[in-house]
């Protein structure tokens, strides 16, 4: 990769594996992850529950609690190397270059302090500044995130908002100290259809006006059609497809993106039985010799049952992790 | 706020009320006449049946237990058989002895407790951890008269570091202290740890972590204020623990406080001197519970607006 390209990547992660070291053996969450995000754009991470988005995601800044540790790979943000670095460099990151919103804001929050304080704990915590200038800061961004009554809230205690409300308070509080990354894990999955939208479009705004990176982590395909830019699909700690979100919805590659595609109900369709990928995630423990996917592929090969395959480029940065692309372009 | 304490109170009457009947009721039907107690054996018949009457204790139980009920609200309650002075004086003089022993105990308990307990949950399943969850399992298994005896043998026989028993000065409270305190440190730090733990799980920490702040900040900063809710919930039901641990501390270590008022009464089938003590000492617990409560509403803003 060229110096050029390199500058205009703001995270860059190689090969890294996050395993868990659990007492019924290694389960390898994130097994040799590798991922750009560009600066000003927003990348998301897709697959289902337990693949290791989340894990890949808290890898980075290193919230990965016991027994699971970073095993090998490196993260680099803006070239400077993240993993081996020391516990106060990082502090010193979290949630000041790079923040999280979570996916649960109704458990997010501490529940016996006010809002305010919490939020503003985040400013003082990374800046030398006086506690009504942490405060004047704090209620600006919570009118920036669209908080009503801004001025009030500041004292209110998490139980007192509601569950939209505390999600803007935790993208207040991860946005606060204008970061150049935002973690967004499962930000809408606990809030109902039209708060989901408001949020999504709250985002957006925010990556155009404070020019910050995203990576939002999904397991919903309509949410990443809505604002990503580029897309990872995830499967059992491996990345299985990566393209432009044009791309990914319009040559869809690898069989597992199909079957996630095909699960989205279509309202306006005609009644029928709504399509499910056959099948479980693979036991992490015990991983299908070959393909991850191929016990659950309808496109499964011999080849597939005995060799792992590579992510192979199917032309305008679009990787897939399919035999079936292995001559490049269209599937062979 | 204000609002509250005052309904909390009026609550606690009635349960003062009860427990008065309880005490009364069982007081009255345990074997033993008082009146032979206090008059000596060897006394004409109509002179104890003469006594009797003028005590009251020929009327129905139920009269008894109102005209008794009538003096405690106004401060009297009654005579000691034995001593024959007023409970209430009796009472007052010894309440100071068992507030300072039991207010260092809960000091002792709670200064040794919590951050031993807090230590305890960062430093989980390591030596530290074990050692101190053995030192707080001694604390809650070695029943006061044998860690008494114990310490006394040590710090004041062998080494002669402090007094064996009284009262008078600040000494001679260090290991009554000691001795009542720490099962209860044993117990705060056990459910410091396990609470501790508890909240570590919670996403509100992942968030704190996030936010970048110190181990040290997310711990005590965070942590511990939502862990401490049920260990305040404990130390109030540890007053009445306290007291009655108090009962034996007294008596061993030689200070004359409600507990050794109440185990002489006791001895002496003193009726009204029991009574007394018994009263007084759930007074005290209610009003343990009612401080806790309001710790409680301090700590934690949910029950505060309700």
């Amino acid at each position: 990769m060229s110096e050029q390209q390199n500058n205009a990547e703001l995270l860059k992660i190689t090969d890294l594996k996050t395993h868990f070291f659990t007492h019924k053996g290694v389960v390898p969450a994130v097994d040799g992850v590798t991922l750009e995000i560009p600066k000003r754009q927003i990348v998301g991470v897709v697959g289902e529950s337990g693949c290791g988005k989340s894990v890949t995601a808290m890898s980075i800044l290193q919230l990965i609690s016991r027994p699971g540790r970073i095993v090998s790979g490196s993260i680099r943000l803006d070239g400077k190397e993240l993993v081996g670095a020391g516990i106060d460099e990082i502090r010193e990151l979290r949630g000041n270059k790079i923040s999280v919103i979570f996916q649960e804001p109704m458990t997010s929050l501490n529940p016996v302090y006010t809002v305010g304080r919490q939020v503003s704990e985040a400013i003082t915590t990374h800046q030398q500044v006086s506690k009504q200038e942490a405060k004047q800061r704090v209620i600006d961004i919570f009118k920036a995130v669209g908080i009503p009554e801004a001025e009030k809230r500041f004292k209110a205690y998490p139980h007192q908002l509601s569950g939209g409300l505390r999600q803007r308070v935790m993208i207040g509080m991860a946005m606060v100290c204008r970061p150049q990354l935002l973690i967004a894990d499962e930000p809408t999955t606990a809030l109902d259809v039209t708060i989901e939208a408001q949020i999504l479009h709250l985002m957006k705004q925010l990556e155009s006006d404070f020019g910050t990176s995203i990576m939002l982590i999904t397991h919903n395909l309509g949410v990443v059609a809505e604002v990503c830019d580029y897309v990872y699909v995830m499967y059992a700690g491996k990345i299985m497809e990566q393209a432009n979100i044009f791309d990914l919805f319009d040559h869809t590659g690898h069989p597992y993106t199909k079957g996630l595609l095909q699960s989205i109900p279509k309202p306006m369709a005609e009644k029928q039985r709504l399509y499910n990928i056959k099948g479980m995630v693979p036991n992490l423990l015990r991983l299908p010799k070959g393909c991850r996917f191929c016990p659950r592929c309808e496109f499964a090969m011999q080849e597939c049952h005995e060799h792992e395959p590579e992510l192979y480029d199917a032309g305008n940065q679009h990787l897939v992790r399919c035999f079936l692309y292995k001559n490049g372009g269209e599937p062979a | 706020m204000a609002k509250y304490i005052i309904k909390r109170v009026l609550i606690s009457i009635p349960v003062l009320i009860g427990v008065v009947f309880v005490i009364f009721f069982m007081l009255n039907v345990v074997p033993g006449d008082p009146v032979t107690l206090m008059m000596g054996e060897h006394i004409k018949p109509d002179l104890i049946e003469a006594f009797r009457e003028r005590m009251g204790l020929d009327d129905p139980f139920i009269v008894q237990f109102f005209n008794y009920l009538k003096n405690a609200l106004q401060g009297d309650f009654g005579m000691s058989y034995k001593l024959k002075r007023e409970v209430s004086d009796l009472i007052f003089q010894a309440f100071p002895q068992t507030v300072k022993l039991t207010l260092s105990a809960a000091m002792v308990a709670w200064l040794i407790g919590i951050p031993s307990g807090i230590i305890a949950a960062v430093k989980q399943n390591t030596l530290i951890d074990r050692g101190f969850m053995t030192f707080s399992l001694m604390g809650v298994s070695m029943p006061v008269f044998w860690a008494g005896l114990l310490m006394q043998y040590v710090f004041a026989y062998k080494l002669g570091w402090l007094p064996v028993t009284g009262y008078k000065t600040w000494q001679s409270f260090i290991m009554p202290s000691i001795v009542l305190g720490w099962s209860s440190a044993g117990t705060i730090a056990r459910l410091t740890r396990s609470n501790l733990l508890e909240i570590m799980k919670n996403d509100f920490i992942r968030t704190a972590r996030a936010k970048g702040l110190r181990e040290t900040t997310v711990v005590v900063g965070h942590a511990l204020k939502n862990a401490m809710l049920p260990v305040v919930t404990m130390m109030a039901i540890q007053v009445s623990s306290l007291l009655g641990g108090a009962v034996m501390t007294e008596s061993i270590f030689g200070i004359p406080g409600l507990g050794r008022v109440a185990v002489s009464a006791i001895g002496d089938r003193d009726m009204p001197l029991l009574q007394g003590t018994i009263i007084f000492t759930t007074m005290l617990i209610i009003a343990g519970n009612l401080i806790a409560d309001l710790m409680y509403s301090v700590l934690d803003p949910r029950i505060r607006c309700e």
